[in-house]
């Protein structure tokens, strides 16, 4: 029991630390200017276009539930004037980042981590080597940029949508006055908000894609290996992610 | 040109490469035949540093490719063909984008330059006019005659064959040995050449070594290798190729 634990643990950190260098190899790639413009715009158009229907619906739903649920308490108490603010706050903060973050975790680190750990257990990736293109530099380095800039662009629409989405809620449905709906969010919340909530996107874009990238480039062993580098690139990185956004919020916005 | 020296590759405890050593010269086409399994990829794997040995070390052009830096590697790399034994091309691009990598990849060539080596290279492969396919498409034999065109559309001048022949018909089998042979002919390609396929070792190979156990048995020109009284040489040979 104890031993395997100690086994567990022990992957865990081989995996974090075969992590972790892949992320400081693929920045200093990138600071090194090796970067193909063209694999980039290829990787945001699939990351960023694609996921948008996604992201979209996720967030505007959210937002609408999330309306039924504080708007329905807070005209009981009362406060039905801060129903915009509140919601703001949530949107901007965390109802926004995190969403977006699970949806594109969910959706793009599966598909990264399927597709290079196909053309790992393929002989591809050692083609690559073969011709003389670093992997690295070739696979990674696109997808981190892209899904480092897309994350936060997707953001930012999931932040109007799903505040809207509240608002249509809160307005057409629990009928709080939309006048105080937009004056409350407006005192309530500060520009840092959403700045906040846009940097955590930043981060979680580099957590996803790296983890993605990481999972997919360590695949062994055929089909089945596909699989489960496929599976635990989803959990992993929706892990890392709500650790990781506990702490960031913490620190951002006391 | 390559020089192996006391090379040794264990996998978590299994020995495949047991001490091999081999200089080849440049122009030579090298066959190294050997049962199912005992290793003949994993040495081509080693050679392209693809894989790390457990011991010994491999020169090409008088540089020990384990003290590479990576841009070092990079540059020894170019100067090598690889023909995989699975083919190994890139499903997510056609034969035109497979065959243009490495080109587009150097940066120094026109994309009017680039399609017409694609061209010319489909054609020495006998696949004229199949730029547009995708890998997919192709049977298995088709795959590794484009991944023989991939790996000689920048000229290396070092070709590494794994099983090139293998999975072809006669006819076309002959094209690849004859091709083999027009490249160390014309161009004095140094060549390697992993397979079982008899017919192709005949007809390729300049001298002959037999990996077995994880060592090397020197069987020396086809002619000398035909004659061999090496028990184990003899047994391979008479079997067809097949242990
Ligand atoms: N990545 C790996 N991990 C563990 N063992 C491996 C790995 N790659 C190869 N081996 C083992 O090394 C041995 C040699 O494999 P290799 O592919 O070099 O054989 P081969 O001579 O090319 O065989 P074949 O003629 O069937 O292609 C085999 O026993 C194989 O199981
Ligand atoms: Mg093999």
């Amino acid at each position: 029991m104890i031993e395997k634990l100690g086994h567990a643990t022990l992957d865990f950190l081989e995996e974090f630390g075969r992590t972790s260098q892949l992320f400081l190899n693929t920045i200093a790639s990138i600071l090194s200017g090796k970067t193909n413009p063209r694999l980039v715009i290829e990787q945001m158009v699939k990351i960023g276009i694609d996921s948008l229907p996604i992201a979209l619906t996720s967030a505007a739903f959210v937002g609408m539930v999330f309306a039924v649920q504080i708007a329905t308490e807070f005209v009981r108490f009362g406060a039905s004037k801060y129903v915009g603010g509140v919601m703001g706050i949530a949107v901007a903060r965390e109802l926004a980042p995190a969403l977006t973050g699970v949806v594109i975790a969910s959706r793009v680190a599966a598909a990264i981590a399927a597709e290079i750990g196909t053309m790992k257990v393929t002989e591809q990736i050692d083609a690559l080597n073969a011709l003389g293109t670093n992997p690295v530099r070739y696979l990674v380095i696109p997808r981190f940029i892209a899904c480092t800039l897309m994350l936060p662009i997707l953001t930012i629409f999931a932040d109007i949508l799903c505040f809207f989405g509240g608002y249509v809620v809160s307005v057409y449905l629990i009928k709080i006055n939309a006048v105080d709906y937009m004056n409350s969010a407006q005192q309530l919340m500060k520009y840092s908000d959403v700045y906040g909530g846009i940097f955590k996107s930043l981060i979680f874009g580099m957590i996803i894609s790296i983890i993605a990238c990481s999972k997919g480039l360590g695949t062994k062993g055929g089909a089945k290996g596909v699989g489960e580098a496929t599976t635990s690139s989803v959990v992993a990185s929706l892990m890392a992610l709500f650790v990781v956004n506990y702490f960031l919020s913490v620190l951002l916005f006391k | 040109m390559i020089k192996i020296k006391d090379l040794h590759k264990n996998y978590n405890g299994l020995v495949v490469l047991n001490g091999v050593s081999v200089d080849i010269p440049e122009g030579e086409t090298l066959a190294v035949i050997g049962p199912s399994g005992c290793g003949k990829s994993t040495l081509l794997r080693l050679i392209l540093r693809l894989e790390e040995p457990t011991k010994g070390s491999i020169e090409i052009d008088g540089q020990n490719i384990a003290r590479l830096s990576e841009d070092g590697l990079i540059k020894i790399r170019r100067k090598i063909g690889m023909v995989f034994q699975s083919a190994a091309l890139f499903d997510s691009m056609s034969v035109y984008e497979n065959v243009a990598f490495a080109l587009r990849e150097q940066n120094h060539f026109t994309e009017a330059e680039i399609k017409k080596v694609v061209k010319q290279k489909l054609e020495l492969v006998e696949l004229p006019g199949k730029e547009n396919v995708m890998p997919s498409e192709l049977s298995g034999g088709m795959q590794k005659r484009v991944s023989i065109a991939r790996a000689l559309a920048f000229d290396p001048r070092i070709i590494l064959y794994d099983e090139p022949t293998t999975g072809l018909d006669p006819v076309t089998s002959t094209t690849i040995e004859n091709l083999i042979n027009k490249l160390s002919r014309e161009l004095k390609v140094t060549s390697i050449i992993v397979t079982h396929q008899l017919s192709t070792i005949f007809r390729t190979a300049h001298r002959i070594i037999m990996l077995d156990q994880g060592r090397f048995i020197l069987g020396g020109t086809v002619a000398e290798t035909k004659r061999s009284d090496n028990p184990i040489i003899k047994k391979f040979i008479t079997a067809g190729g097949e242990t």
